[in-house]
């Protein structure tokens, strides 16, 4: 056997080795690439110095000059391209994380819909399903958009939505606004405590009915921790909290009539627009995600269940739904991240996400590599980000072999 | 397949390299391929703007055919790229256009920052407002709390931030990136006001449901000088540009028309003759025939010309010469002398 070996390692050249080849195969594609990379880079440098274009990041730090409508942060014209880019990115994350949020509860309740026994509830879902992921999102976009401004009542006049609480005319949505006053941390950090026992109970729960049998009323006690401590709190120390309503003048000159801005609070029709499009579209296809998870679960899963003489909901929130999540996660992973990427589409209707304001300080500057580094760099942490936390809820909820 | 991602691998890096390689040469570019590539805007009545046939019309278009004319002796060697605001300084970078004639104001940062040279103005502009008339608004500085409907990286979009921050008055920008975008957005009654420059309001406000309902307010709030842009590092063909303008300019004031060119070549005044490339060798120096100047306006016309078939007060756009008249006549149109 060894002889074998020796004689075919004395007759294959080196340049016949497979394994030598692979290696140097390898390298070559490696350091050609390499090479390329870096001509890319260098003629990029080479030409920008050539044709006289300034470059580098300086820019981030001088005065913007210009106006945006929605800023999460401190922000006016005075403020830098930096902020403004800041202000952009934050736009962005609003959008996306409450899209992610409506989308993932509307797209399980048409998913679960479309399952249903009764014809008419699951051809409702069906056809939502279709028509909402077969119509190019950036049309949908411009039609909620245009919808919007076509049917609500101009500037002087408002259409109410919920009485007292949110009205809605083509300025967007008014609604009042909680000022959190000094000491108001303390009812935040009640929360956060709330939410933190309210974990603990219900493990200290789970391990008891395990050990003992005897069930505790979990639903009660976090309702208690999370809403009740955080209220009790927010009373003992005196209500900081301030409302600011919104003002409605419905005299003196035209322009002055209608909603006055900086009282209250205000979403845009930009950011209504986007977000109903974003959530309804992105909902169609976690709809499917979740009928395609509920339906991996073999029936036999549920008869079993029923013939251990646990109810239907019992069945579904034990049984069905704990083992369809595993499914469902890593696509659902994905559909948050095209959320966020289609948020970019948002340049269409003047939302000032960071497509938007980057693309105002791209012309202003004239930076345009830049900017565009900086926007892909953003967006590729964002996606990241969606994704290691979404990778660390899959682990938790995949299957456990014991 | 290690052979097929090298091979793959090799043929990427020679198209980079290939890259590098572009000249600066516009003009003989332009010679070689037999078209000037003109970046103008995606619809601006009077400016740049395709009728229902596809073929482009306008002042700044007619710049774009002027320069062709002086090239080729044929005004319709122009290719169009329609560009947003956004992507027009990059297009003329990148050398995907070879002048930029799409109403773009000259300002520092973009002579001086961006690698680019504006070679004139060809029409002087100022900022503007339009209103609804039912918001019985006479002055701009009635404006404070409105909702103000603009273009993205526009200087327009500046001017109203500092307008209204000088003025201490409160407003809401909602700024589109395409100029139908703004004009839907204010027609639908999005924003109150509608800002470009003045010639803007008026070209789009014959885009308007209503024109009637609609006025334009008389503050002029900045000064929008607009010219053709070109590559800097290229004097050649900076050159070239700039003297289309003014060899324009020249004609209208020496009375040269596109229909009394033929004439005009045997006047005895030697302005015109110059100009008309019977006597020197101007043409040659910029690199094209002596004949430069005959062929731009035999086949465009003369600045004054172009001026009132475009923009004048017979068209819908019904703007007088005002500040772009000659300089002779009360503008601040003045073109250095052909000798």
């Amino acid at each position: 056997m060894s002889s074998a070996t020796d004689v075919s390692e004395a007759k294959v050249p080196m340049w016949n080795d497979p394994r030598v080849r692979a290696i140097v195969s390898q390298t070559i594609l490696v350091i050609v690439l390499i090479w390329a990379g870096w001509s890319i880079v260098d003629n990029t440098i080479h030409n920008l110095e050539q044709r006289k274009i300034a470059s580098g990041f300086g820019f981030l730090g001088t005065t913007a000059g210009f106006g945006i409508n929605q800023t999460l942060v401190d922000y006016n014209e005075a403020s830098s391209y930096g902020t403004a880019f800041i202000v952009g990115l934050l736009n962005t994350l609003l959008l996306a994380f409450i899209g992610c949020i409506l989308a993932t509860f509307l797209g399980f309740l048409m998913g679960v819909m479309r399952l249903s026994r009764n014809w008419l509830i699951a051809k409702i879902a069906t056809v939502y399903v279709e028509v909402m992921r077969n119509i190019p999102l950036l049309l949908q976009i411009l039609v909620w958009y245009a919808l919007l401004l076509e049917t609500v009542p101009d500037k002087r006049g408002a259409f109410t939505l919920i009485p007292g609480l949110m009205d809605i005319n083509k300025t967007g949505i008014w609604m009042p606004q909680p000022i959190p006053e000094p000491g108001f941390w303390m009812t935040a950090l009640a929360f956060l405590i709330g939410i933190a026992a309210a974990v603990y109970t219900a493990k200290w729960a789970k391990k008891r009915q395990e050990d003992t049998g005897e069930q505790f009323p979990v639903m009660a006690a976090t309702a208690g921790w999370v809403i009740g401590f955080p209220a009790i709190v927010f009373l003992i120390t005196g209500m900081p909290l301030m409302i600011e309503w919104p003002v409605f003048v419905e005299t003196g000159p035209m322009l002055r009539r209608g909603y006055q801005q900086g009282e209250g609070m205000v979403l845009n029709p930009e950011f209504v627009a986007m977000l109903i499009a974003l959530v309804t579209y992105t909902a169609g296809f976690i709809a499917e995600i979740v009928r395609a998870g509920i339906q991996a679960v073999s029936h036999g899963q549920t008869e079993a269940a029923g013939a251990l003489g646990l109810r239907r909901g019992a069945i579904l929130r034990l049984v069905v739904i704990p083992q369809a999540l595993r499914v469902i996660i890593p696509p659902l992973t994905s559909q948050y991240l095209n959320l966020t990427k289609n948020s970019s589409l948002a340049v269409a209707i003047a939302y000032m996400d960071l497509v938007a304001v980057g693309g105002i300080i791209l012309n202003q500057t004239g930076q345009a590599i830049e900017i565009i580094g900086l926007w892909m760099l953003i967006y590729l942490t964002i996606s990241l980000l969606t994704s290691a936390f979404m990778n660390w809820y899959n682990a938790k909820m995949a299957l456990v072999e014991r | 397949m290690t052979r097929k991602l090298l091979s793959l691998a090799l043929g990427a890096a020679v198209s980079v390299a290939a890259v590098s390689a572009a000249s600066a040469a516009t003009l003989d570019d332009v010679k070689s391929k037999g078209h000037v590539q003109c970046g103008v805007s995606q619809g601006l009545p009077g400016f740049s703007n395709p009728d229902d046939k596809g073929n482009w019309t306008g002042l700044d278009v007619d710049v774009c055919r002027a320069l062709a004319a002086a090239i080729f002796g044929d005004a319709s060697k122009v290719k169009y790229t329609p560009l947003s605001a956004k992507e027009r300084f990059t297009a003329l970078q990148s050398g995907e256009v070879d002048l930029l004639s799409r109403n773009t104001t000259w300002t520092m940062t973009r002579d001086t920052a961006l690698g680019l040279n504006f070679a004139g103005v060809n029409y002087y502009d100022g900022q503007g407002f339009m209103v609804r008339k039912s918001l019985g608004v006479t002055s701009a500085l009635q404006l404070g709390g409105a909702a103000v409907c603009t273009n993205t990286g526009t200087t327009t979009e500046l001017n109203v931030a500092d307008y209204f921050r000088a003025n201490k008055m409160q407003y809401e920008v909602v700024a589109f990136e395409k100029a139908d975008e703004v004009v839907g957005a204010y027609d639908k009654g999005r924003c109150d006001v509608y800002t470009t420059d003045a010639s803007g309001l008026y070209a789009q406000r014959l885009k308007l449901s209503n024109p009637d309902e609609h006025v334009v307010l008389p503050e002029i709030i900045s000064k929008e000088p607009l010219g053709p842009v070109v590559r800097q590092g290229d004097d050649q063909w900076f050159n070239l540009v700039k003297w289309t303008l003014f060899a324009m300019v020249n004609a209208e004031e020496l009375g040269v028309t596109s229909k009394n060119v033929d004439e005009m070549k045997g006047s005895n005044n030697p302005g015109i003759k110059r100009l008309l490339g019977v006597e020197g060798n101007f043409g040659e120096n910029l690199g094209v025939s002596n004949e430069w100047a005959y062929n731009i306006i035999k086949s465009v016309g003369n600045y004054g010309e172009t001026f009132d078939a475009n923009v004048g007060p017979n068209t819908p756009l019904g703007i007088s010469r005002g500040v772009n008249g000659l300089w002779s006549k009360g503008g601040i149109m003045y073109a250095p002398p052909i000798r």
